[in-house]
């Protein structure tokens, strides 16, 4: 009885380790996988010819024609010249919104005269949904580039500087006070007190804001481009060529992951201070 | 005429919430002023008043003969509870900022000579505090007490004309709480600082100030809690046992700070 009483672990007081937590972590992946495939097989035992769960096989040819081989008529390698041309926008658009996160966001949150004459704006202009205002971009940008960075800006922009400019203004009193009386300028101030504490919360925004950017730039793809990822599966969807779309929207989920996994590593090597309570 | 710091008819009002009213307050060069009182007694906005965080809504406050501008500055520096140390900056990080503020404006960096002369300083003040070995640690690694001993370096560094304590030994184990009451003492004695204490500990408040001030309110009326706020209700000036009685007397006996320090004892309470 008291055997059985200490080897019950509570489950919120289990401690998974590293190899456990990947195998573990690898488990439903897999069962996705074979459950796919179950189907996959199932389909095709009826219909030699389904195109809506392509076997691995039927995936694998379709993409090597785009990875591998120069388009004929553009002589691109469609597959990369699609991953460019989409991070290339989002890259552009993550590199825009967050510096104004940054710049807006810490002169926002910090200076009560500037919060109290634009933080209504920017309130608003969050709240507005961005794909409501596409057609107002591509009327005044034109189909081009302008247009789709300025979707992922506007989409995300908004939510990051309200994000780091809340966070500013939560600095405790004290440190503010401190720094005064250490005399510290306003500028002084934002440069070495507010500017290295709101970095770490930065890095954390645009995790955060990863997902929502790729989904502008894929609806942005999807209506008018001719090169990019979101461009290629909307363009393919007209043959219900799945055996593209699956390997595309899986590439687009490992650069996610990827991006995410870097900023998270980047944010403990450069702002050890921030991470270490947690450690 | 006038003494170091003078507090001539201050009121602090928030909206109709009168906290402090008449206060009057002379406080001399190098005292050590303890103030007690209960909760919501305004200990905290008279220190606040005197730090410039807050202006009071009516009188004058003057630092030798001078009007104080109701704005933080290195004139006074200050130790609170919490918070008082930048997390993001090393132990010498925290202590050299009040010095690169001063010297660089645009960047608050030092560099080359100037940052090894400000370094210097900044090791030396960490030293008279005990934390001589600890520069590169940061803040979140180190105990409260290290931290509030930092806190102190960081302020002590500037050499402000007032040090402004806001419960600086509040959150401490009471080991600790002990060794900074030594530390503090030690301190206002070595660079003769005039120190302005808001503590709830009256122990504390009798053993390191050299004057005590009890803030209540002085009339209350239970329909209106809000109507009068306090005022200082009690100032005792404390001297050591070895001057004569009529020393006690005098506001603040300064004459005796070259004495040894180690203990100050009450010689006399007396409600003026």
């Amino acid at each position: 009885m008291q055997d059985r009483g200490r080897s019950v672990v509570r489950w919120v007081d289990r401690r998974i380790g590293r190899t456990n937590g990947l195998l573990m972590g690898a488990v439903p992946i897999l069962l996705l996988v074979l459950l796919y495939l179950f189907f996959a097989a199932e389909r095709h035992a009826i219909n030699p010819a389904d195109k809506i769960l392509p076997l691995p096989g039927a995936m694998v040819d379709a993409m090597r024609a785009l990875v591998l081989e120069r388009d004929p008529l553009s002589g691109r390698y469609l597959f990369w010249a699609d991953t460019l041309a989409s991070l290339q926008r989002l890259g552009l658009g993550l590199a825009i919104s967050t510096a104004s996160a940054l710049l807006v966001g810490l002169v926002l949150g910090l200076l009560p005269p500037v919060r109290a004459t634009f933080g209504m704006l920017v309130t608003g202009i969050a709240v507005i949904p961005p794909i409501a205002l596409l057609p107002i971009l591509f009327i005044a940008f034109g189909l081009g580039e302008t247009a789709k960075v300025a979707l992922i800006v506007i989409g995300i922009a908004p939510f990051m500087i309200r994000d780091i400019a809340a966070h500013t203004a939560e600095l405790p009193r004290e440190q503010i006070v401190k720094a005064q009386t250490l005399g510290a300028s306003t500028w002084q101030l934002m440069l070495r007190v507010v500017l290295p504490q709101a970095m770490p919360r930065l890095f954390q925004a645009v995790r955060l804001a990863l997902g929502p950017a790729w989904v502008f730039l894929i609806s942005a793809e999807a209506i008018a481009a001719d090169i990019g990822l979101g461009y290629r599966i909307f363009l393919v969807r007209r043959y219900l060529a799945m055996d593209v779309i699956l390997p595309y929207v899986a590439w687009i989920a490992i650069l996610a992951a990827l991006t995410d996994i870097l900023l998270a590593w980047s944010s403990r090597r450069l702002f050890g201070w921030a991470h270490r309570s947690a450690a | 005429m006038s003494s170091f710091l003078s507090l001539r008819d201050v009121w602090v009002e928030y909206g109709d919430k009168i906290v402090l009213e008449r206060v009057n307050l002379e406080i001399d060069e190098g005292a050590f002023v303890s103030i007690i009182g209960p909760s919501g007694a305004g200990k905290s906005s008279l220190l606040r008043v005197v730090l410039g965080q807050d202006a009071p809504s009516r009188g004058r406050i003057e630092l030798d003969g001078m009007p104080l501008e109701p704005q933080c500055d290195s004139n006074r520096g200050v130790v609170f509870q919490r918070y008082s140390v930048f997390p993001h900056m090393t132990v010498l990080e925290n202590t050299l900022f009040g010095l690169e503020c001063a010297q660089a404006p645009f960047t608050a960096r030092l560099f080359g000579a100037a940052r090894r002369a400000a370094v210097a300083e900044a090791k030396d003040m960490l030293h008279a505090v005990g934390l001589g070995d600890n520069g590169s640690l940061y803040p979140a690694q180190m105990s409260g007490g290290m931290q509030q001993r930092l806190a102190l370096a960081q302020a002590l560094v500037k050499r402000p004309r007032i040090l402004l304590l806001d419960e600086p030994f509040g959150a401490l184990d009471p080991g600790i709480r002990s060794d900074m009451h030594r530390l503090i003492t030690d301190l206002w004695n070595a660079y003769s600082l005039t120190v302005i204490m808001v503590t709830h500990d009256i122990g504390e408040a009798f053993s390191l100030g050299n004057r005590v001030l009890t803030l209540d309110k002085l009339r209350h009326d239970p329909h209106a809690p809000n109507r009068y706020g306090a005022s200082v209700v009690y100032d005792l000036p404390l001297t050591r046992k070895d001057p004569p009685r009529g020393a006690a007397e005098l506001p603040a006996a300064r004459s005796t700070r070259k004495g040894k320090n180690n203990s100050i004892t009450i010689d006399k309470i007396d409600n003026t």
